[in-house]
C-alpha cells in the first residue's frame, strides 16, 4: 500500500486523540507567595542570592524544591495541596534564620490547600533607614541611616556600605555601572551616612538610572540592601 | 526388516552419544572471557587490567578539553559557545561536583583489583607487590581528587556486596572526615613508597616519586586548610566531614616538607628540575614537551601517537594564523595573569602602557614591553611579537591614526585604506585580535603550554602525544617552600624557592626576609599557570572569595596591587597592540599599548562560601541518609 498524505493525517489524528487522557496530570495551582519581613518590613536582597527550600511530606526521596528570593524580598511558588516544610538553608540571607539544637536550619510548616500568603519573619542583622537618593548634576547621591537589630554575643560588625547604579532594575555588585563604597570602619555616625557616584555614560542613552544601597556586614555573605529606586535625570 | 536394524543403530549410537554426564557436555569454559584467575595469571595481562584503571583518573584540568584550562579569569575563552566562562556572575553549587555513581564504580573495581591481585596464586611476588602498590597509588589519588572536591566522603576501601534481601542499609557509610581522608593518602603513600621502583624514569606508571608527590601536595592541602580555614569558620560541619582543626596544621606542614625532601635529596630517584636548553623561555616550555630527558616530570597522563590515546590540545589553541587545521586560537592569557610575572629585579609592575602624564609609550619592537621580565612569561604565553614553531604570529589590533582615531577591519587581516594612502593595506592581525571574533586572540595572547610543536601536532588526522604533567618536580620544590614558610624556616623556604626561580631567569636570590605569604602565592600562580591548580590553592588558602568576589574589577584594580594574594581577578582584560600611523612623527611604525576589556566579558566570578565543598546531589543523599549536606548550600 502506497503511504499518502491520508494515511500519514489519519494516524496523526487518531494519536492526537489517543494522548488527551489520563496520563496527563493537572499542572500545580495553588501559589504560595509572601516575602521576606522583619516587623512587617520587607527585607530587600540581591537577586538570585537568598536560596529557600520546601520539602513536600508523603514522598518516599528526599529533595529540596528550591527557590530563591526575589530582589524585593518576595518568592511565589505554584505547588500542589499538601504539607510542606519550609527551610532557609544555614548561612544564607543578611539574616538569622533559626537553627535547631543540631544545627540543622528550624523548619516552618505549611499546610496548604489553597492559594496562600506567608510572610517570612527573620532578624536582620542590620536594617537600612529613611533611604534617600536623588539625582543630579551627573551624581547620585543616597542619604540613609544603618539601625543595628542584633547586639550583644551574635552582633556582627558593617563591613562597608555601597550605592549600586544600574541601567536595569538588577543592582548589586555583580550587576552594576557604578558604585561608591565606604568601608564600616571608616563611618563616624551610623544614623547619617551619605553616599555620592557619578553616572558613566550610558549606551544606548538613557536618561534614567536605577540605584540602590547595600550594607554588607563582616562576615556574612550576603548583602541587605534598601528598595530599588528608580530615578530621572 | 532391514529399516528397522538401521533405526534400532542410529538409535544406539545416540544412545552411546548421551552417555556423558550433562556437567561434562554442557559445561564449556567460554573462550572469550578470561575468569579472574587467568586474569591475574600472566604479569603482562594484570598490566593491561591496571592500564584501564590508569586511564581513569581524575584532574582538574585534562589536555583532552581546552575549556577546563579556560576558566579563573586566567584567560579568555576564545570560542563564542564558550563565552559564558565571562559572562556568569558566579558558579552553581554543584559546579566541579563527581559523577557520584561512575567515581565509587572505579573505587570499587580498584578494590577488587585489589583483593584479586592480592589472592592471584601465579603471580611472582615481585610483581604482584608493584601491582598492589599501583593499584593502592591509584586509589589514593583519586580519593585525594574528590577530597579537594568534596571534603570527606565514604571512604571504601573494600569492594562492597549487595546480599539482595532488601535492606541495603549496612551498605550506607557516612562521610569521613577531612582530615581522616587527608590521612588516608598520607598513610597510603607512606606504606607503598618501598613497593615502588625509585626510579625517575617512571613517569605514567606509578613510582616513589609520585607517591611522595603527592603525599607531599595533600599534606600541604591538609595543612592550609586547617591553617587558613580558621578565617571562614562558616565553611565547616560539626561533624568534620569539611574543615580541619588548626591544632592540625603543624604535623601537616612537617609531613609535607618530609615528603618533599625526600624526593628533593634523590632517594626517590634522579629528580631535578628541568635545565637542557639555553634559552630560559624555551626550556621551561621544553619542560612540558619533553618526555625523554626530563628528569622533572614525576607521574604523567601520557599520551602516544596513533595508539589511539592522543589529544587535541594544540589544534584547539594553536595561533590560528598559518594553523595546522583553520581553527585554534580557543585559550588566550589574561592580561591579569601576563602582569603578574614578575620584572628580573624582582619586583612587581604593570606592563608600561603609558608614561607619567598620561601619553602611550612607542616601542620600536612589538615584544619590547614585554623585555626584562620572568622567562616563565614568555615560556607559558605567546606574545605578540614572538613566534610559535618558528612563524610570528600576528597580533595587532588595528592602526592608531594621528587624529586620535583607530583604524581597523572586523575580519582577520582586513584591508583598508591608510589616510594620505591610495591602495588597501593590512590594518589588523590575521591572529586579531577582533571584539568577539571566536578563534583570534582576544586578550592579546596565546596559550604556549603544552601546544605541540611538532609536524601535525595540530591537525586532526595525527594530533598530538604531549603528556600532563600531574606531579613534576617544580612543585614539589614550591610544596618545600611553602610548608617550610609556615613552620618558620623562611631561610628553608628561600633556598627552594631560588631554585625555581632561577630557572625561570630571576637570579637574585630572594633573602628569607622577602618569603611572605604573597610571594608563595605569586610564585605558584605563575609557576603552574594552566595546570589545573589554581582553583584547589585558592580553595585551601580561602582566598577564593576574596579574589573572586563578584565585583567587577576597574582598571585601577588592574594595575595596583600585582603581587598581592588578595588581589581581585573577576574579569579578564586584554592588552591590545596598535601601530602608530602618523608620517610626519618620528614614533611613525611603532607601537602602542592599550587595556581593553573584551566586551564579551560582562560576569564577574563570584566565589560563594558554598563553593568552597561542591553540592551532592540530592540522589545520593536520599540513597544514603547518612550523608550530610555541605555548608552553606
Amino acid at each position: 500500500m502506497k503511504i499518502t498524505y491520508h494515511h500519514i493525517i489519519i494516524l496523526v489524528t487518531a494519536a492526537a486523540f489517543m494522548s488527551c487522557k489520563k496520563d496527563n496530570y493537572d499542572p500545580p495551582k495553588t501559589k504560595l507567595s509572601g516575602k521576606l519581613v522583619y516587623q512587617g518590613e520587607a527585607i530587600q536582597v540581591e537577586y538570585d542570592r537568598v536560596p529557600f527550600q520546601l520539602y513536600q511530606y508523603g514522598f518516599g526521596k528526599v529533595g529540596a524544591i528550591g527557590g530563591t528570593f526575589a530582589p524585593d524580598g518576595s518568592y511565589s511558588m505554584l505547588l500542589f495541596n499538601g504539607d510542606y516544610k519550609f527551610v532557609i538553608p544555614n548561612d544564607q540571607g543578611p539574616f538569622v534564620w533559626k537553627k535547631t539544637a543540631s544545627g540543622a536550619p528550624d523548619s516552618l510548616s505549611i499546610n496548604l490547600k489553597g492559594n496562600q500568603e506567608l510572610d517570612i519573619e527573620v532578624t536582620p542583622y542590620y536594617m537600612l533607614r529613611n533611604a534617600q537618593l536623588t539625582a543630579g548634576g551627573g551624581k547620585i547621591s543616597g542619604s540613609f541611616a544603618v539601625e543595628q537589630i542584633i547586639t550583644g554575643a551574635d552582633a556582627k560588625n558593617i563591613e562597608r556600605v555601597s550605592l549600586y547604579i544600574n541601567k536595569t532594575q538588577f543592582v548589586s555588585g555583580a550587576n552594576n555601572i557604578a558604585f561608591t563604597d565606604i568601608a564600616g570602619s571608616s563611618i563616624t555616625d551610623i544614623g547619617n551616612i551619605t553616599l555620592e557616584t557619578s553616572v558613566p555614560a550610558i549606551v544606548p542613552a538613557q536618561n534614567y538610572v536605577f540605584a540602590r544601597i547595600g550594607l554588607k556586614i563582616a562576615g556574612v555573605e550576603d548583602i541587605i540592601f534598601s528598595p530599588v529606586q528608580k530615578l530621572n535625570f | 526388516m532391514k529399516k528397522i536394524f538401521q533405526f534400532i543403530l542410529f538409535a544406539a549410537v545416540l544412545g552411546a552419544g548421551s552417555c556423558k554426564k550433562d556437567k561434562d557436555f554442557l559445561d564449556v569454559k567460554p573462550i572469550s572471557i578470561l575468569d579472574n584467575e587467568s586474569a591475574f595469571s600472566d604479569p603482562a595481562q594484570v598490566l593491561s587490567i591496571l592500564g584501564n584503571l590508569y586511564n581513569r583518573q581524575l584532574d582538574f584540568s585534562s589536555l583532552e578539553d581546552w575549556a577546563t584550562f579556560a576558566d579563573f579569569s586566567e584567560s579568555f575563552p576564545s570560542e563564542n559557545g564558550r563565552a559564558y566562562i565571562v559572562q556568569r556572575t558566579g558558579w552553581g553549587y554543584g559546579e566541579w561536583g563527581i559523577n557520584w555513581f561512575d567515581s565509587y564504580a572505579y573505587i570499587r573495581e580498584l578494590n577488587l583489583f585489589l583483593q584479586r591481585c592480592e589472592a592471584a596464586p601465579n603471580l611472582s611476588a615481585g610483581d604482584k607487590k608493584r601491582f598492589l602498590a599501583e593499584a593502592r597509588f591509584l586509589r589514593a589519588n583519586f580519593y585525594f581528587e574528590i577530597t579537594k572536591r568534596l571534603g570527606g566522603v565514604p571512604l571504601i576501601t573494600e569492594p562492597l556486596l549487595y546480599d539482595f534481601k532488601g535492606d541495603p542499609g549496612y551498605l550506607q557509610h557516612p562521610r569521613a572526615k577531612e582530615s581522616e581522608m587527608y590521612d588516608f593518602v598520607i598513610s597510603e603513600a607512606e606504606s607503598i613508597k618501598n613497593d615502588l621502583p625509585a626510579d625517575a624514569n617512571v613517569k605514567s606508571r606509578a613510582s616513589k616519586g609520585a607517591a611522595l608527590a603527592m603525599e607531599s601536595r595533600a599534606a600541604l592541602y591538609a595543612a592550609s586548610i586547617a591553617k587558613y580555614g580558621a578565617t571562614t569558620p562558616q565553611v565547616a560541619l560539626p561533624g568534620g566531614e569539611v574543615g580541619i582543626p588548626a591544632g592540625m596544621a603543624n604535623d601537616y606542614y612537617t609531613k609535607a616538607l618530609n615528603a618533599a625532601k625526600e624526593i628533593i635529596d634523590g632517594s626517590a630517584g634522579g629528580y631535578a628540575l628541568y635545565n637542557s636548553k639555553p634559552d630560559l623561555a624555551e626550556n621551561f616550555y621544553g619542560l612540558f614537551l619533553d618526555k625523554n630527558n626530563n628528569p622533572e616530570s614525576i607521574f604523567i597522563e601520557d599520551f602516544k601517537l596513533k595508539s589511539g590515546k592522543v589529544h587535541y590540545f594544540t589544534g584547539w589553541n594553536q595561533p590560528r594564523y598559518g594553523a595546522e587545521e583553520e581553527e585554534g586560537g580557543r585559550i588566550n592569557p589574561s592580561l591579569n595573569l601576563v602582569e603578574s610575572f614578575e620584572k628580573l629585579d624582582n619586583t612587581y609592575g604593570p606592563l608600561p602602557v603609558e608614561d607619567g602624564s598620561g601619553n602611550p609609550i612607542y616601542y620600536a619592537n612589538q615584544s619590547d614591553i614585554f623585555e626584562g621580565r620572568d622567562a616563565r612569561l614568555s615560556g607559558t604565553v605567546i606574545l605578540p611579537g614572538t613566534a610559535f614553531k618558528g612563524r610570528n604570529v600576528d597580533i595587532w589590533a588595528g592602526y592608531q591614526l594621528a587624529d586620535g582615531s583607530i583604524l581597523t577591519g572586523d575580519d582577520r587581516g582586513a584591508q583598508k585604506v591608510l589616510p594620505g594612502g591610495t591602495n588597501p593595506v593590512q590594518v589588523v592581525g590575521f591572529d586579531g585580535p577582533i571584539n568577539a571574533k571566536e578563534f583570534t586572540a582576544q586578550s592579546g595572547f596565546y596559550i604556549r603550554k603544552y601546544l605541540d610543536p611538532a609536524p601535525g601536532g595540530g591537525s586532526r588526522g595525527t594530533s598530538s602525544e604531549v603528556p600532563f604533567q600531574r606531579y613534576r618536580f617544580g612543585e614539589v620544590l614550591l610544596n618545600a617552600a611553602e610548608a617550610a614558610f609556615e613552620l618558620g624556616q623562611p631561610d628553608v623556604a628561600a633556598g627552594y624557592m631560588n631554585q625555581v626561580r632561577t630557572r625561570a631567569g630571576l637570579v637574585i636570590p630572594l633573602a628569607a626576609g622577602d618569603i611572605t605569604f604573597d610571594r608563595i602565592v605569586h610564585e605558584r600562580r605563575v609557576e603552574l599557570a594552566f595546570e589545573g591548580h589554581i582553583l584547589y590553592d585558592m580553595k585551601r588558602w580561602r582566598l577564593a572569595t576574596k579574589v573572586w568576589d563578584g565585583n567587577k574589577m576597574t582598571e585601577a584594580d588592574l594595575l595596583s596591587n600585582i603581587g598581592k594574594a588578595t588581589k581581585r581577578n573577576t574579569q579578564p582584560y586584554a592588552l591590545w597592540p596598535y601601530k602608530y600611523h602618523n608620517p610626519s612623527s618620528p614614533n611613525n611604525g611603532k607601537w602602542i599599548y592599550k587595556i581593553v576589556l573584551p566586551s564579551l566579558v560582562t560576569g564577574a566570578n563570584n566565589f560563594q562560601l558554598g563553593n568552597y565543598y561542591s553540592f551532592i546531589d540530592d540522589n545520593v543523599r536520599s540513597n544514603n541518609p547518612k550523608i550530610v549536606r555541605q555548608p552553606n548550600q
